[in-house]
């Protein structure tokens, strides 16, 4: 389990990298915090020829509140989010995820960027990010765009950048009092990749919600307009209108055969949504599995 | 022995471990520590099939001298495990495959490069031609006439069959029957450390020096001197600190057989570190037990009979020492485990497949036994409809009945163990749990409370070894002690300590009868070259065994010690005692450093007839009765389940145990965590599955789950200590107990909080994914009988 061969740069600054990334013979990959590219490089599962660091560009570990949106820059370490060393806008929503990600050694060094880029189904921030409507900042030498998460993200293990192209930053709207937030992951045990995960982002006033599914060995499953899921109509008594047969022929349609599985996921679902009609998103963190 | 504030550091004292200070501060010294001069590293071409005919292994020109296969290997021969048990089938191990693969992860080529990295890349370059054939990836499939063959010369796949039957029709009239289908899953028992080898040639000496991470240092030369055919004095064999046991290195490897060869071969040092892959998939397998097990018993829950047909899936090769069929041969002598009833059959398979082989982990057999005995007996109290700890105190061994000898002769030393199941239920307070069940939990989790008792045979000796006539038999076991010049003291034994604490328990035993401190006293082991003959640590042997040669040898040293006082003090020996580390006179005292200082610095003071052995003994030992110590415990447990997705918690966890004398408490409870920890893994968590293909489904820790901080609670203990009356002190083993007894706690648990709804679990582990199932599938049938109805 050692790597195959590959060369290594750490660039210290964001035109260098994105110079070299353009110019690179053979395959390049970008290493933030390293919690999924080591093991995989280890188990020669990639075979890069060029490891390029980024952990030395300082513009990649800013983070700023811009009028209703936080951003944060690709390299900010999950860590840094449960500590609360950057700034918030979600209520706690996100110092919340962070807390329950893998083991402390893991947040230290992992990176939200890394994370996104990865797209591990499994992952949290890929459902809760796309729960809350995040986008994605993407660079290259011919410039930035920015895309919805939901649609960044197009598989396991499979986002939309472009050869040439890195993501610099995560851009996540407010989460405003109001508005219900609901998160809760399911594992074999704390800290292991979660089996299943329920994110929701209800507005019961509006009478309308995100409900994400994820960790189902796929893109996460977003349901948009999930009224169907609550008989039709989202009010402020969606957990208790919340149809678990509904919820369960949605994930059979999606391809989940294994019963077992998709009773724990619409069980973690049931509970997200029960979690966001009982705390408002301002609330003291909770650890744990529903945390 | 107490010193003038009434602190003692002798038997059952409570010390620290000394070795903690090296070993938590990153200072053990560990195979993968050593750096030698050209040392090279190895990575083997292991089987990707689990069966296959080898039609070739294509190695590149560039590399052809870098890569050695068995056609390499002239006059190296196989690893041979016999047993002496009636129609046991013998499997020969080739140190590299040469026909024929019968597992993933089998050896097939060794490559050798500056740094592993390197030894990688030849490796990846290396193809292979294979013929799959049909893989035998379940035992029970396996014994069916019509199997494919793991060793087709046998005409069948069954290593060993045994069958005990004592008086078992007279149980076939009782009134209450009860049969389950009972099974453990596989596992990989998971020392931190992996197994390791550092190889390099002593011309000095003439002797291979072969550091490798083991429990039996002295084992591994007399099967590698086999293998290579050459003399045992020219192998040296020395295990540094080891990372772990558990049984995964009381074994020899083909690996340490191939670095020994390749390090003779090349004349300069060669390494090989285990990388977490090779150890997951190719090494680690153990546990996985069927039983088709029925309890006959009387309405109260007084155990008529039981009978069984036990299956062991032995893997493809027979280990060295311990063979293939111990486990399994073992599980119809211990299946009784501490119940006292009239009537008992069983029949067992040891059944070759195309897996690792089995290796013994922690608790043996007895993790199986005990999961099957527990889960029956808490079948037969819901059969009978009483409470599962009525079943348990109708049929315990007494403690009027010691020592007792039970239906496979099997001879109890002491004990009380109707008591340790008292004090078990009144700390968890079964009361209190049994109203709080009444109630639902505002959470909708179910509380469920399970119990488990074992006994443990530790230290059993020649008397039951020579019977299963494996390559080992242990006789009496030595120890060497020697005072240093300024009144030290230096302790050597054959046996490893490698997280038993030994470095501090033998300094201990020594205390108590030399009287120096802890401290200053220095245990040297694992090395062939220092220390005498061992079959090393395994079967929670070592305090009893290694224990009683220390004080043994100690003993002798306090003899010789008189002889030489009582000349300093001019008086007649007889007259003299030996106290607290000095010589006692009727006129003056003398310590053990002066008469150190004495024989070794001025000999001229002796006496002309001092003993001329000195101040340096090896004494051996053996118990009394070398049947065995018989340590024991009830745990009991207390769990929160949640039916919908299948977790557990545990919110109590109580172990009352006996391992007799405690010569430290402090260690004992060391090892009832770490043994609880493994438990919960075999209880919940961990499982190595195949495929059809005999594919092992986990390659890393992220899908062959291990039990972490969060998932362990702190077990509250309490220990008795009826001393053995067999062995040195009253000691017993206590190694292998708190990894026993957990998995079958647990389930019961489990069970008890999942009656309600129809639901039993009788696999290990009882992971979350089962649990579920067998909601779902209770809640379906309990649908389908209501609209029967």
């Amino acid at each position: 389990m050692k790597p195959a061969r590959f060369a290594y740069e750490r660039p210290g600054d964001l035109p260098a990298l994105l110079a070299r990334l353009a110019t690179a013979e053979g395959s390049v990959k970008l290493m933030a915090g390293g919690q999924s590219l080591g093991p995989m490089l280890n188990l020669r599962l990639v075979e890069p020829d060029l490891v390029l660091d980024i952990t030395g560009i300082p513009e990649l570990r800013r983070a700023a509140i811009e009028g209703e949106t936080l951003v944060l820059g690709a390299c900010v370490t999950h860590a840094d989010i449960e500590d609360g060393r950057v700034p918030d806008l979600t209520g706690g929503a996100m110092a919340r995820v962070a807390t329950a990600i893998a083991y402390r050694p893991v947040r230290n060094r992992g990176t939200i960027g890394g994370s996104l880029v990865h797209a591990d189904p499994a992952a949290d921030w890929v459902t809760s990010l796309i729960a809350l409507g995040a986008e994605v900042e993407l660079a290259s030498t011919s410039g930035r765009r920015r895309l919805a998460l939901a649609t960044f993200v197009t598989g396991a293990l499979d986002v939309a950048l472009a050869p040439g192209e890195m993501l610099v930053a995560v851009r996540i709207p407010a989460l405003p009092p109001g508005i219900a937030w609901g998160y809760v992951k399911h594992c074999s045990k704390i800290g292991e990749f979660a089996h299943a995960i329920g994110a929701v982002r209800i507005e019961p006033d509006a009478g309308r919600g995100r409900v994400v599914i994820g960790a189902i060995e796929r893109a996460p499953l977003v349901v948009a307009e999930p009224h169907d899921l609550f008989g039709g109509w989202i009010g402020p008594d969606f957990a208790d209108r919340f149809d678990a047969r509904a919820a369960d022929a949605l994930l059979r349609e999606a391809g989940m055969s294994d019963p077992v599985a998709r009773h724990v996921h619409v069980t973690v679902l049931a509970r997200a949504l029960r979690q966001a009609a009982s705390a408002p998103p301002s609330l003291t963190r909770t650890i744990g599995e529903a945390a | 022995m107490s010193d003038a504030n009434g602190l003692t550091e002798g038997i059952g004292a409570r010390l620290p471990r000394k070795e903690d200070d090296r070993l938590m501060r990153g200072r053990g010294h560990y195979v993968g520590d050593l750096r030698l001069p050209g040392l090279q590293d190895v990575a083997f071409v292991r089987s990707p099939l689990a069966h296959a005919r080898i039609r070739a292994i294509h190695v590149p020109e560039a590399f052809r001298d870098r890569v050695f296969t068995a056609a390499d290997l002239e006059g190296v021969l196989p690893i041979r495990a016999v047993s002496g048990l009636a129609g046991f089938k013998v499997s020969e191990q080739p140190i590299l495959a040469k026909d024929k693969v019968r597992q993933v992860g089998e050896l097939l080529a060794i490559c050798l490069a500056p740094t592993r990295a390197e030894a990688e890349d030849i490796a990846a370059a290396i193809v292979l031609d294979l013929e799959e054939l049909p893989a035998i990836h379940d035992m029970l499939a396996a014994r069916e006439p019509g199997s494919a063959l793991v060793h087709e010369d046998w005409g069948d796949n069954v290593f060993l069959e045994t069958l005990v039957d004592v008086n078992f029709a007279s149980a076939l009239d009782a009134p209450i029957k009860v049969s389950r289908t009972i099974s453990t899953g596989r596992q990989c028992m998971a020392p931190i450390e992996g197994r390791g080898t550092v190889v390099h040639l002593d011309h000095r000496m003439d002797q291979l020096v072969v550091h490798t991470a083991s429990q039996m240092p002295h084992i591994v030369r007399n099967g590698l001197a086999e293998c290579l055919g050459i003399e045992q004095g020219r192998l040296r064999i020395v295990s540094p600190d080891v990372g772990g046991g558990f049984g995964y290195k009381a074994i020899l490897l083909a690996e340490d057989v191939c670095l020994a060869w390749l390090a003779l071969r090349v004349g300069h040092p060669v390494r090989w570190l285990e990388d977490r892959r090779e150890h997951l998939t190719a090494n680690a397998n153990c546990r996985e037990h069927h039983y088709r097990i029925t309890a006959y018993a009387e309405r109260d829950g007084t155990l008529r009979g039981i009978d069984c047909e036990a299956t062991v899936d032995s893997g493809a090769y027979s280990a060295y020492p311990f063979s293939a069929c111990l486990e399994a041969a073992q599980v119809a002598s211990i299946l009784p485990g501490p119940y006292d009833f009239p009537a008992y059959r069983c029949r067992t398979w040891s059944v070759a497949t195309n897996k690792c082989p089995i290796l013994p982990y922690r608790g043996v057999a007895r993790t199986g036994v005990c999961f099957a005995m527990e889960l029956i007996l808490d079948a037969v109290a819901a059969e009978a409809g009483i409470e599962p700890w009525t079943v348990r105190e109708k049929n315990l061994v007494r403690a009027d009945q010691m020592p007792f000898d039970n239906i496979t002769a099997k001879h109890f030393d002491s004990g009380d163990y109707p008591q340790a199941l008292r004090r078990a239920l009144e700390a968890i307070d079964v009361g209190a749990v049994r109203a709080r069940q009444r109630t639902p939990e505002p959470d909708g989790r179910r509380i469920g409370l399970g119990l488990s008792i074992y006994c443990e045979q530790a230290a059993h000796g020649t008397s039951v070894y020579s019977g299963w006539g494996i390559p080992m038999v242990p006789g009496h076991e030595q120890a060497g002690a020697r005072l240093t010049p300024d009144g030290g003291l230096e302790l050597r034994i054959g046996a490893h300590s490698h997280g038993q604490g030994l470095e501090t328990t033998l300094a201990q035993v020594a205390h108590e009868i030399l009287g120096v401190p802890v401290a200053r006293t220095r245990l040297v082991h694992g090395d062939t070259a220092m220390t005498p003959y061992s079959t090393g640590s395994w079967g929670s042997r070592v305090m009893v065994m290694a224990g009683g040669a220390v004080a043994a040898a100690c003993r002798e040293l306090s003899l010789r010690a008189v002889r030489i006082g009582a000349h300093l003090l001019q008086t007649d020996p007889a007259t003299c005692r030996f106290e607290a580390g000095r010589v006692v006179g009727p006129s003056g005292d003398v310590g053990l450093d002066q008469i150190a200082h004495t024989w070794y610095r001025r000999p001229q003071d002796l006496a002309l007839d001092v003993d001329p052995g000195g101040l340096e003994v090896t004494a051996g030992y053996k118990p009394q009765r070398d049947s065995g110590t018989f340590s024991y415990a009830a745990h009991a447990a207390l769990v929160a389940v949640d039916p919908d997705l299948g977790s557990v918690e545990i919110l109590d966890y109580v172990i009352v145990e006996d391992g007799g004398t405690l010569v430290n408490p402090l260690v004992v409870d060391g090892q009832l965590y770490g043994g609880l920890a493994q438990g919960i893994g075999t209880a919940l968590y961990e499982e190595m599955r195949f495929d059809s293909r005999g594919q092992p489904l986990a390659s890393t820790f992220a899908d062959y789950l291990l039990p972490g901080p969060a998932e362990v609670p702190e077990p509250r203990i309490d220990h008795m200590a009826t001393p053995s009356p067999y062995t040195q002190f009253g000691v017993k083993g206590i190694g292998e107990g708190g990894a026993i007894a957990p998995p079958a706690a647990l389930a019961n648990a489990i069970n008890d909080a999942l009656r309600p709804l129809g639901v039993a679990m009788l696999h290990s582990p009882v992971s979350q994914h089962r649990i579920v199932e067998a909601v779902l599938a209770a809640r379906a049938a309990a649908s389908s009988s209501r609209k029967a109805a």
